[in-house]
């Protein structure tokens, strides 16, 4: 358990000094930079024209579909992982229940490649 | 193993905070970002408690997909805050109710809130000794727990199938590239060369 932890101590330190650098960053060049807004410096910029609508825009929904689809052969990754590292003590069993999963998802994946889900028009 | 208290403190305060930001945003764009933030802590806390493979899954699930589906819907809300304010009082009888009803529940939950002896002594060892907590799960998952693997995996389908049957839409009248049809052309099928008699060109 010790050990375990040890070897994650690099990593702490490394988000401590990510995370007093960024603090050093942005405080030294709020302290630093010069700042003499005017109305024209600080006005919305948008190419050179004029802004043509909110920036809380609606999002077209096949944004939404993409994520989605990414989000469930994320998980499907995630279960290969445990699967690799321990194929050798869980047998044939444990090969064929991974092959049976990967070919439910397979018939997914041919669903939506057939549906055209995965092309963006 | 000061170090280890000082990262749990360090997490799990940064974690309370996080959480309280969630709810108390007025923007849901910036409660979305403060959750991501709760998510990676409690990462951290997984990792002090030795679970490292729920560690990860839980950045790059959580962090990396279901924050970004999240961010997706709160933009497709298309949330405007100064029209949100606008009923705060009409609906605040009713939102207090609830509030309270669930207030209520909870606290009852919690007043008989008892710990079985056998949690006790799981929590004590969460790790089995000797394998890593990766090797520990992969051992049992696939074929202890074989019935609900498969059925994770059907609802994966499920979940696959219902997005695109939901979202799907074919927009009429989009010109797109079809690759197969391109290269199967020949060039008897599109072009022809015609003999011009001269002076009487070309009837056609």
């Amino acid at each position: 358990m010790d050990g375990l932890l040890k070897e994650y101590l690099p990593i702490l330190i490394f988000i401590g000094i990510a995370f007093g650098l960024a603090l050093v960053i942005v405080v030294a060049s709020l302290i630093a930079g010069p700042s003499r807004p005017d109305p024209e410096k600080t006005s919305v910029y948008e190419c050179g024209f004029e802004a043509f609508d909110d920036s809380r825009g609606k999002f077209d929904v096949r944004f939404y579909l993409v994520s989605i689809l990414f989000i469930i052969f994320d998980l499907e990754v995630a279960f290969l992982f445990p699967w690799a590292v321990s194929l050798g003590n869980i047998g044939l069993f444990g090969f064929w229940s991974m092959m049976l999963f990967l070919g439910v998802l397979t018939i997914g994946f041919i669903y939506e490649w057939k549906k055209g889900a995965l092309e963006w028009e | 193993m000061i170090v280890a208290a000082l990262a749990f403190y360090l997490f799990s305060i940064v974690a309370i905070i996080a959480a309280l930001n969630v709810i108390f945003q007025k923007n849901p764009v910036h409660s979305v970002l403060w959750l991501i933030l709760t998510f990676f802590n409690a990462a951290g806390l997984f990792v002090l408690l030795g679970a490292e493979f729920v560690a990860m899954i839980l950045v790059v699930v959580y962090v990396g997909a279901v924050a970004v589906l999240f961010l997706f819907v709160v933009m497709m809300l298309d949330i405007n805050i100064t029209m949100m304010r606008e009923g705060f009082i009409k609906y605040l009888p009713v939102g207090a109710l609830v509030g309270g009803i669930l207030f209520v529940e909870l606290a009852i939950v919690f007043g008989s809130w008892a710990m079985s002896p056998q949690s006790e002594a799981l929590r004590s060892a969460p790790v089995p000794e000797g394998i890593s907590n990766t090797e520990a799960l992969g051992n049992i998952l696939y074929t202890q727990y074989f019935y609900l693997f498969q059925g994770a995996g059907i609802v994966l389908l499920v979940a696959m199938v219902g997005s695109i049957v939901l979202t799907l839409r074919r927009r009429p009248g989009v010109r797109k590239q079809d690759i197969s049809v391109q290269n199967n052309r020949r060039v008897q099928d599109t072009l022809e060369v015609v003999k011009v008699p001269v002076g009487k060109g070309l009837a056609s």
